[in-house]
């Protein structure tokens, strides 16, 4: 795999992250709401990471 | 890509840099999964006596007023300081025997603001949370610990840096976010690993260098006083200190008059060790989502009340002020303290994580790995 590959998601997860960190710092109300859903997307993608093996063992079965 | 040798290189300091301040992390992450819900956690173990329900618009009672109730209560001590609390209209009077207190020789009056009435006289200011963040901040051990756990913020962003470079070299192979359960336990806890660590690399990062700074701004802030301080109280050398203040209502007056646009946020009695022995210190801040992050104090002369300096703090304090929130996670409700939590809980699997992967090394894939990348590099050297 080449490196774009390798760190493709990490860099857009971490484009995500900071964005979401600043969304809160510099307004209220909807600009909390917003890093409210960006901050949630780094934990969404670890769960669904931890969860497709099983996934995929219920699919073969 | 790097080759191997470098590979090597960053892969050892990440191992190094990990293992140093691995402890000190498990104890902050764990003492800083409280810590996020501080405020909820002090009104739940601590419920206190709320102020009258008055317009925000309605006038402030006298500060003096409160000042003499609480020495009247405590006619041994000196007053210290005047806080203002950010979500109610109640100020903290508090009384020092002193003048260097430690936060445990504090007593402490708290008043409505508004119609200047005596609202409680807490007894025990040493909460469970004041004990977790002495713990998370310095181990106990004041500005040593504090300074201490700095470096080890620091050997954790250096450690978070190598990480995300080796891990390049270890995914060469693998598609992102592989979590294989079948086979070795290692294989496992390895992806764990890898895949937590690369996905809340971002915010670890943001937490890990604002630790280090808030690490920091004790030293700043004395350096900033020591480079300010001596300028402004030359006019006074020789002079005797006042036998009498000017009232501290006058003090916040002209403090407010100075810096308009801005709230009274604490006002310092005159105190050698932390502020001025000529000066009320008044901080104030801003009043907007980022602002209200910015302090800035205003020097009033303690003899007559009026204006001595009122000036923004140098860019390096600023920065600190502006990133504290970054660190402590509490800029964007409840919502984001739950957020908080769930990444820290994320950043304690990391860390276990590399402790297993550390203690279960021996004749490993990670090690195999470099070497096999090793060799290779050097059959290619040989032709």
């Amino acid at each position: 795999m080449t490196r774009n590959q390798i760190y493709g998601w990490p860099a857009v997860l971490a484009v995500i992250i900071f964005a979401g960190l600043l969304s809160a710092l510099f307004g209220d109300g909807a600009w909390d709401a917003i890093s409210w859903v960006l901050l949630f997307v780094p934990l969404g993608v670890i769960v669904a990471c931890l969860l497709r093996p099983l996934k995929k063992r219920n699919s073969t079965l | 890509m790097m080759n191997a040798r470098t590979v090597r290189t960053w892969y050892r300091l990440h191992k190094w840099t990990s293992l140093i301040c691995t402890v000190f992390l498990l104890i902050a992450c764990i003492t800083g999964l409280p810590l996020v819900f501080s405020d909820e956690l002090n009104d739940l173990l601590q419920p206190h006596v709320h102020p009258a329900s008055l317009p925000a618009s309605a006038p402030v009672a006298s500060l003096d007023r409160m000042v003499e109730q609480t020495r009247a209560i405590y006619p041994m001590l000196h007053p210290f300081a005047l806080g203002w609390d950010d979500d109610e209209p109640r100020i903290f009077v508090s009384m020092t025997p002193v003048p260097d207190p430690k936060p445990s020789d504090l007593h402490v009056v708290i008043f409505d603001a508004h119609t200047g009435r005596k609202l409680e006289q807490p007894n025990n200011l040493n909460s469970v949370t004041t004990f977790l963040l002495r713990l998370h901040r310095e181990l106990f051990l004041d500005l040593p610990g504090e300074l201490f756990m700095g470096v080890m913020a620091l050997c954790f962003v250096i450690s978070l840096i190598s990480g995300a470079l080796v891990y390049g070299p270890f995914m060469r192979r693998l598609r992102f976010g592989t979590y294989r359960t079948q086979g070795v336990a290692r294989t496992r806890w390895f992806d764990l690993h890898n895949l937590v660590g690369i996905i809340t690399l971002a915010w670890t990062l943001v937490v890990g260098a604002t630790g280090v700074m808030n690490a920091l701004s004790i030293p700043l802030f004395n350096l900033w006083r020591a480079q300010t301080l001596p300028a402004l109280l030359a006019p006074y050398r020789g002079k005797p200190l006042p036998n009498h203040l000017a009232p501290v209502d006058v003090a916040v007056d002209t403090a407010a008059k100075a810096l308009p646009g801005m709230e009274i946020s604490s006002v310092l009695f005159p105190n050698p060790v932390f502020g001025s022995p000529r000066h009320y210190v008044v901080w104030t801040r801003g009043k907007t989502a980022v602002t209200s992050r910015l302090f800035t104090p205003a020097l009033i002369d303690a003899e007559h009340g009026t204006l001595t300096v009122a000036r923004a703090l140098p860019w390096y304090l600023r920065t600190i002020e502006v990133s504290r929130p970054l660190h402590f996670g509490d800029y964007g409700g409840l919502p984001l303290k739950i957020i908080w939590a769930l990444l820290d809980v994320m950043t304690i699997l990391v860390l276990v994580s590399g402790v297993y992967l550390w203690v279960s090394k021996r004749n490993t894939p990670v090690a195999n790995e470099l070497d096999q990348m090793i060799a290779m590099e050097r059959l290619e050297a040989v032709r």
